[in-house]
């Protein structure tokens, strides 16, 4: 997993409460059985104009000029701005997979749905619970001033504004470190293995029909 | 001791190790697979030399990407049939302790083919890769959907790293009205508290509708728990529960089953447990639900009309209700019972078990489809359960009634198969989920429950089962 540490990047507003992982990434993109190429397809059905289907070559393909991931000035935006219940419905990780793949390292949002918000962590996107007010202004200042960026800070957790305001976000101590690192949560996990063998064994005693 | 509320007793006993900021590693019992989610988890496993902890943990099924027609042919799409082809070599080279591949007769969605075989058990942790798991809480398990990155570490680990949730008691007292359903509360619920509402929580549902309710119905409630926003639903054990796992192929057998059984009634809530939220449904009240939005908190009852966004004073809000009328094609103020439909489908991990399938005949039974409804597609939730349906003649009673009779898979909840909506056309339809795109490009879902389809497919148009006319 690529490290987490700090990120000054470029924001794109995407201005809808209850954006699904269905609308992040449909459904015939999750046929594939690898993880990475995720990234053109992302938002596939609000971006294009045509129906999306693998294989097709996404750079011929007519785009939705609504459509806020096509407007020039967000081209390479790295910080996503969201509404609430982001990323709620179906647990896909390919959803975090299509929005690194495409370049965001970071989603701001007032909240998030659960699973999607853990998908992220394992993934090196930073998903950032701010308050409602402060996503509005960010909203506000991201629509006003071309090239707007925001300045992620994660060993410090705070979002910072060009204009020197500074906000905190929360984040578990577990998460920060794996995400400061670009660490394999798996090989931690397995420190532990001699405990969860010994928990194993306790648990096929005292409830032996579950190993049956 | 203090009194333990049923999430706390079934977190606590699965900890492993736990972290000062209160990251825990949680003791996996049962992890459930299948193709859409697994292939990345087992390449990853592959990648760094490791081997899955313990293989007895396993139970893999095909459904996703299943065909529910003309089985002798095979997968036709070559990407589903490589997802699938996928699976079946995974589970070949690791092993499991049951795997229902296409076309066998075991084989159905992961959440119905868990129970019906008894493979989840009461006061297990239970894992899958898909976010509809939290309909093993039915069954009193602290049962949820992980992303693929999970399942690698479960696979690898027999752990999950979790952080522990707060607790919301949803209790629905008294009894339901005749015609209304487990499906019907699940919405209602959701309706109530918002697709967000239960974020951060594990729900309990109690009270004593939810003790009336079947297992089957249970699991339709918890299943929609997600729908919620909550990665948990449950339902704490009472005799149904162990009178439902009795004598099932993975169950304990006779020397285990009451040792089994006597810890699995411990599995309830204290007198006097505290929760950190209460929401109180009056089961009288509810009403058959219908959603008319692209959110499942987007529902008002049969006798409602489509809501008007000039009425909503929250600009978001309002921007939501009329980017969803606009998708959905309706007019604002339209009656419910006014919306023709185009397209039913009966089936999916919320209503396709057998007694979803009952109710849907007991409705259909000597009637006829709508010749506006272009198709009825009635998919059971599993071979076992499309077995026992036509044991009892159900398929009969949908095929006189002009349904089509399909073979079991998730089909058109999420379309990833052949069964699809095409674009601006309107389905009534008893899965969970109504996003945009959800069921085909363009397609306009309309969530009920198994009764409430079947009607809309008699009458071209949705109505008020309370009102329905049974035939014999
Ligand atoms: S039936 Fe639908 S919700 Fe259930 S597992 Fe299949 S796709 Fe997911």
């Amino acid at each position: 997993m690529q490290a987490f540490t700090t990120l000054n990047g470029l924001v794109c507003p995407l201005d809808r409460a209850n954006v699904d992982t269905d609308a992040i990434i449909p459904k015939q993109f999750l046929k594939s059985i690898k993880r990475s190429g995720f990234g053109p397809n992302l938002f596939d059905e609000w971006r294009y104009l045509d129906h999306g289907e693998p294989g097709m070559d996404n750079s011929v393909r007519p785009l939705n000029p609504e459509f806020v991931l096509n407007f020039p000035r967000y081209k390479g935006a790295q910080v996503l701005l969201a509404r609430e219940n982001f990323g709620c419905g179906s647990s896909r990780e390919h959803a975090p997979w299509a929005l690194e793949d495409y370049g965001f390292r970071a989603v701001i949002a007032p909240s998030f749905a659960d699973i999607f918000f853990n998908n992220c962590y394992k993934n090196g996107v930073l998903p950032i619970v701010l308050p409602a007010e402060v996503v509005d202004k960010l909203f506000a200042a991201t629509a006003g001033n071309e090239g707007y960026k925001l300045m992620i800070d994660l060993a410090a957790q705070t979002v910072s504004t060009p204009d020197g305001q500074s906000y905190a976000f929360d984040i578990t101590e577990h998460r920060k470190h794996c995400m400061l690192n670009g660490l394999d949560e798996i090989g931690l996990t397995l420190a532990h293995a001699d405990k969860i063998k010994a928990f194993e064994d306790q648990r096929r005693q005292q409830q032996p029909w579950l190993f049956a | 001791m203090t009194a333990q509320t049923l999430y706390d007793k079934l977190w606590q006993s699965h900890v492993v190790h736990q972290e000062s900021d209160g990251t825990a590693l949680l003791y996996i019992d049962r992890h459930l697979i299948h193709e859409v989610t697994s292939p990345q988890a087992f390449e990853g496993l592959k990648l760094a030399g490791r081997k899955p902890w313990r293989i007895s943990s396993i139970v893999a099924t095909a459904d996703h990407n299943t065909p529910t027609t003309d089985w002798d042919k095979g997968i036709l799409d070559p990407v589903s049939k490589q997802q699938v082809d996928t699976l079946d070599a995974n589970i070949r080279e690791v092993g499991s302790l049951a795997y229902f591949p296409f076309k066998d007769k075991g084989q159905g969605i992961v959440h119905v083919v868990g129970p019906e075989q008894g493979a989840t058990l009461p006061g297990m942790t239970v894992v899958c890769g898909d976010s509809h798991t939290s309909t093993h809480g039915a069954f009193a398990c602290l049962a949820h959907g992980i992303g693929t990155s999970e399942v690698e570490h479960v696979l690898a680990t027999q752990t999950l790293v979790a952080k522990k949730s707060k607790a919301m008691l949803v209790k629905v007292e008294g009894e339901l009205p005749v015609g209304v359903t487990a499906k019907d509360i699940a919405l209602a619920v959701i309706g109530k508290i918002g697709t967000a509402g239960g974020t951060g929580y594990a729900i309990e549902f109690g009270g004593s509708a939810i003790r009336s309710l079947s297992m089957e119905g249970r699991m339709t409630l918890c299943n929609m728990a997600i729908e919620a926003g909550a990665r948990a639903g449950m339902v704490a054990v009472d005799e149904k529960t162990i009178d439902y796992v009795k004598g099932r192929p993975f169950a304990p057998k006779a020397d285990q089953f009451e040792a089994a059984a006597a810890y699995w009634r411990t599995l309830v809530s204290d007198e006097g447990a505290v929760f950190d939220e209460v929401v109180e449904l009056d089961a009288a009240a509810i009403v058959p639900q219908v959603t008319w939005g692209t959110s499942p908190e987007m529902v008002v009852g049969i006798d409602a009309a489509v809501p008007n966004p000039a009425a909503e004073s929250n600009s978001v809000k309002r921007g939501s209700i009329e980017r969803a009328l606009s998708y959905m094609g309706l007019a604002a103020d339209t009656p419910i019972s006014d919306i023709p439909l185009d397209i039913v489908f009966i089936g999916s991990c919320t209503n396709s078990r057998i007694e979803d399938l009952r109710e849907a005949a007991a409705i259909a039974k000597g009637y006829k489809k709508a010749n506006s409804v272009k198709a009825v597609l009635v998919v059971p939730g599993s071979g076992l359960v499309k077995a026992q349906a036509e044991s009892e003649g159900l398929h009969k009673v949908f095929i006189e009634a002009g349904f089509e009779w399909r073979e079991p898979g998730c089909s058109m909840c999420l379309a990833m198969n052949a069964d699809r909506l095409n674009p601006g056309e309107r389905c009534a339809s008893t899965s969970n989920r109504n996003f945009e795109g959800r069921q085909g490009q363009g397609g306009r879902t309309h969530l009920v429950s198994p009764a409430m389809a079947a009607a809309a497919a008699i009458k071209g148009h949705f109505v008020d089962v309370r009102d329905w006319q049974f035939n014999a």
